[in-house]
């Protein structure tokens, strides 16, 4: 195909959607032959210096040489579609290009060291954990920041533990949190963890928080409320300065999601439209690669008030040295040590990268690139105006199956039938990192899988590793090892 | 640089004036639905700079810490990572993709993390294992949740050895504190539980109890059966912590009793890397629908064939929101890849080796401590794995500021103890480590 072709057209038609043929096992039933580990199972006899009655008789595994291995996961590889294979538009999952840079940085073997070691002499790692607080502080407008937390959860997590902390200190037993439907799942998991009942909020009609609806759930009960900035329809909370004095009125505090900082680096702080506690997704935002479901890190950001709550241990410098220290009334740890370090590292290598220019423009492409590919796209998108994701409707469509019929033309599809506030919800997220050429492709594919006859969308996939699964009897009979497999 | 900023935006200066224009916007600003009084018009401050200057910037930060041999264990262990392993994880296409929601674009690395539970039901002798919690710490707190949504009983109260790594105790109360559930520690007795004290501790209000092997001070527990039995006369549960090294010599726990395991499985996959791991999690089928975190199954896709996708996902907060098992989403699913890549590497003989050594080394290097002036090793008589404590005549804190003037760096865990972690990546040094050891305990 030649570029003209792959272009869209001037008059704003686009072009062929790509055709996409994954690497997968042939066909033929008589030369199928993945190479599956466990047909290569070899017991051994266990021998070892410790007596009998500790130690297992045999073990058995697969005995592979490093030639057999490496090609077993170089054709796993060639199974798998990420970044590096095309456009992976998932709402809310922010799957921007990852530098290659940024893995070497975190292999820096000075980097490496443990976490029990002194302080005294790990003024390295100190220092750069204490500048990469100092720069997510700056960029969500937090006077304080952890990095502890492993992921956006376990930040939520944090987060709602020091507001319980910050009540708790007041002698004042809140029961609450608040959290609006199209909030994310982990938000009503989190709170419900941290031993908070949850209130879910119904969105108001234009898809942002109905301000009546808060009133009526707000009280002395509310610990937080958690909201994401732009939410999960991509909107801006305009009313953020409202809701945040409605809460803080009733004495609660007001929790930010940081899934979709993408959409505002540089032009909006968290910490200045009131929010006391926000985490950063940092394997969203800030292009750590996500590794087929992590790891992240979830820093927590809070404001002077809550400091002292924080995790421990904490990280200061004094003096000009860097030192840990307890935060005088600090939740405790929500990590068996100092968070995950080498997704840090990575975090902090793609702010200085980019710095304030970088950050900047990353949010304006993000957000001129949703908007490009809504406006392109032969969907309804019913809120607006959105910023960086949209949630588009496939009407009387089924959108896990335009999903499955998007794979077939080279595309990863968007998240499906989520939030539930949009009929078969379409929610997309191109990125900054898409080029025009990409997102008129990926309409393409947007219009082609949804213009396809039914059956053909129900067919699909057809050019991927494997066909459509049943993902229902794989939940009604599972078989999670090699040992559950009856055709070994 | 681009002359728009990011380094990583690909749009030409034509390209973002035709978008501006199909979207019928003056500017990229114009975009942007944020009302005046929260826009933000300052600066960050953070100067933006070449990959070459932010390489040199990291590399000369770091450059700071001071270069020692590390005998340090008690929870994160270092063992040698083959160079395979590297190349191979970083593929991108593992690398750079996200969690299996499109199972059929993602065959390669739920085979991968089939792989990865497989191996750790092998090494537990449980049923299910799921594919990653954050670490060893957040593995027990959900260990502990479990056992409070599944135990018949009301109660409240979770048993913990003495000997265990402060962040995983502290990790674990914020994980439980949400349920009114304690945390208490039983005592221990010359480096193992002390079954008999334990044995009183246990009444019907215990939700869990919880056993390490190795133990944090490197001492394999030898009653594990009885502890499970302990347990069981309660109706308590009763969960093991230990990793996949350990566990490639060790009893399965399944064989002792052990309803759950959980630890860190990073002692295979990753270098030290300042505490960051992976959470091992495996329990027994029985508790299924009630297992935190992502799973992988196998199924068949319409043509018939073989296929994984992840599975029984209505445990999970996307589907079940506030009554999720747990609030676990991003995991540590690429340092899953790592450990299987790593156990496939060794296979099962390297695998028995590599455990064998740690507990040959540990006790060589014990008694060449012990022969050292104003040191007994080991503290406790029992069998170590990797680490052990030694008891100095001179206060612990001066034997190890010494030794850290020598280059080498160790633990303190008490007053007159130090604890050594003896992996094969330091073999080489354990001779300048023993002479230092000598002056230092002087
Ligand atoms: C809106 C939103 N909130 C929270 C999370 C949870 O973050 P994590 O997956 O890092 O735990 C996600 C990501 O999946 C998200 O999209």
């Amino acid at each position: 195909m030649t570029d003209d072709d792959a272009d869209s057209t001037s008059d704003g038609t686009p072009g062929e959607p790509l055709r996409y043929d994954q690497a997968r096992w042939t066909e033929d039933a008589d030369t199928y032959e993945p190479l599956l580990a466990e047909k290569t199972l070899d017991t051994v006899d266990v021998d070892s210096p410790l007596p009998d009655e500790l130690t297992r008789e045999t073990l058995e595994l697969p005995a592979l040489a490093e030639p057999e291995l490496a090609r077993h996961y170089t054709r796993l590889s060639a199974m798998n579609y990420g970044v590096e294979s095309g456009p992976v538009p998932l709402g809310s999952c922010t799957m921007k290009h990852n530098p290659a840079f940024i893995e070497d940085v975190a292999a820096t073997p000075a980097g490496l060291v443990h976490p029990d070691r002194v302080g005294e002499t790990v003024q390295g790692t100190l220092e750069l954990l204490y500048r990469l607080q100092d720069y997510l502080g700056r960029i969500g407008g937090m006077d304080a920041v952890t990095l502890q937390p492993p992921a956006g959860a376990a930040g939520e997590f944090t987060g709602i533990r020091i507001a319980r902390a910050f009540h708790r200190a007041d002698g004042d037993e809140r029961s609450e949190v608040l959290i609006p439907d199209s909030a994310h799942g982990t938000n009503f998991a989190s709170a419900a963890m941290a031993g908070y009942d949850v209130v879910t909020l119904p969105s108001g009609e234009d898809g942002r928080v109905d301000l009546d609806a808060l009133e009526a759930a707000l009280s002395g009960e509310t610990a937080a409320l958690m909201l994401t900035n732009p939410n999960t329809l991509g909107l801006f909370e305009r009313d953020i300065r409202d809701i945040a004095e409605m809460v803080h009125d009733v004495g609660g505090l007001l929790y930010y999601d940081g899934a979709n900082l993408n959409a505002l680096l540089g032009r909006a702080r968290p910490g200045d439209m009131g929010f006391d506690v926000m985490h950063y997704n940092v394997h969203k935002t800030f292009a750590t690669p996500h590794g087929g479901g992590g790891p992240g890190a979830g820093p927590v950001g809070v404001t002077d008030d809550l400091a002292r709550f924080l995790p421990d241990p904490h990280v200061r410098k004094t003096d000009g040295r860097y030192e840990r220290y307890t935060p005088e009334g600090t939740i405790g740890k929500v990590h068996g040590y100092e968070g995950n370090w080498l997704v840090l590292v990575k975090a902090f290598a793609y702010i200085a990268r980019l710095g304030d220019a970088g950050l900047a423009d990353a949010s304006a492409k993000a957000v001129l690139n949703a908007n490009y590919l809504a406006e392109r796209i032969d969907y309804e998108v019913p809120f607006g105006p959105f910023h960086h994701e949209f949630v588009a409707s496939a009407g009387e469509t089924d959108a896990a199956d335009v999903a499955k019929r998007m794979l077939d033309y080279g595309v990863h599809p968007p998240t499906t039938k989520w939030p539930e506030i949009v009929d078969e919800a379409l929610m997309t997220e191109p990125t900054e990192s898409e080029s025009k050429r990409t997102l008129d492709q990926l309409t393409a594919a947007f219009d082609a899988a949804r213009g396809d006859d039914e059956a053909a969308r129900a067919d699909a996939p057809e050019r991927t590793a494997a066909r459509r699964i049943d993902q229902v009897a794989a939940a009604r009979n599972p078989r999670l090892s090699w040992q559950a497999l009856e055709d070994v | 640089m681009t002359a728009h900023g990011s380094p990583y935006v690909p749009h030409t200066d034509a390209e973002i004036e035709a978008m501006l224009s199909a979207v019928g916007a003056a500017d990229e600003t114009a975009l942007f639905d944020i009302p005046e009084g929260v826009r933000f018009d300052g600066e960050f401050e953070i100067p933006a700079r070449s990959e070459q200057a932010v390489r040199a910037l990291v590399e000369g930060t770091l450059s700071g810490n001071d270069d020692l041999v590390e005998f340090l264990g008690r929870g994160h262990h270092d063992h040698y990572v083959p160079s395979m392993v590297e190349h191979l994880a970083d593929r991108s296409e593992f690398l750079t993709s996200y969690t299996q929601y499109q199972p059929e674009v993602a065959q390669g690395f739920l085979q991968a993390l089939f792989e990865y539970q497989s191996l750790l039901v092998e090494l537990t002798g449980l049923e299910v294992a799921n594919c990653s919690m954050y670490d060893a710490a957040s593995a027990l707190g959900e260990a502990a949740t479990l056992a409070a949504r599944v135990r018949a009983a009301s109660g409240d109260r979770v048993l913990v050895p003495a000997h265990l790594q402060a962040g995983r105790r502290r990790t674990l109360e914020n994980y439980v504190a949400g349920h009114d559930v304690t945390v208490e520690s039983y005592p221990m007795t010359d480096g193992n539980a002390d079954v008999d004290a334990l044995d009183a501790m246990v009444d019907e209000e215990t939700l869990l109890v919880y056993a390490e092997t190795p133990t944090v001070r490197g001492a394999i527990e030898e009653r594990l059966a009885a502890i499970g039995e302990v347990a069981d006369r309660a109706n308590a549960l009763f969960a093991v912590g230990s990793d996949p090294v350990a566990l490639s010599v060790l009893r399965p726990p399944a064989d002792v009793g052990a309803d759950v395991v959980v630890g860190d499985a990073a002692a295979l996959g990753v270098p030290t890397a300042y505490g960051f791991g992976i959470g091992l999690f495996a329990c027994r089928e029985a508790f299924l629908r009630q297992v935190p975190g992502r799973l992988v199954g196998a199924a068949a896709d319409d043509s018939g064939r073989r296929a994984y996708t992840l599975t029984l996902q209505t445990r999970e907060q996307h589907i079940r929101r506030e009554r999720a098992t747990s609030n676990i989403c991003t995991n540590q699913a690429w340092v899953a890849l790592r450990v299987a890549m790593h156990a496939a590497w060794l296979g099962p003989d390297g695998l028995v080796d590599l455990a064998n050594d740690c507990v040959t080394e540990a006790r060589e290097l014990a008694a060449r401590v012990d022969d050292v002036s104003g040191v007994r090793a080991p503290v406790h008589d029992r069998h170590h794995f990797r680490e052990f404590p030694a008891r100095t005549d001179r206060p612990a804190s001066a034997v190890a500021a010494d030794l850290r003037a020598a280059g080498h760096a160790v633990h303190v865990v008490g007053d007159h103890e130090i604890q050594i972690c003896a992996t094969g990546t330091t073999a080489d040094e354990r001779d300048a480590f023993v002479a230092a050891l000598e002056e230092a305990a002087r």
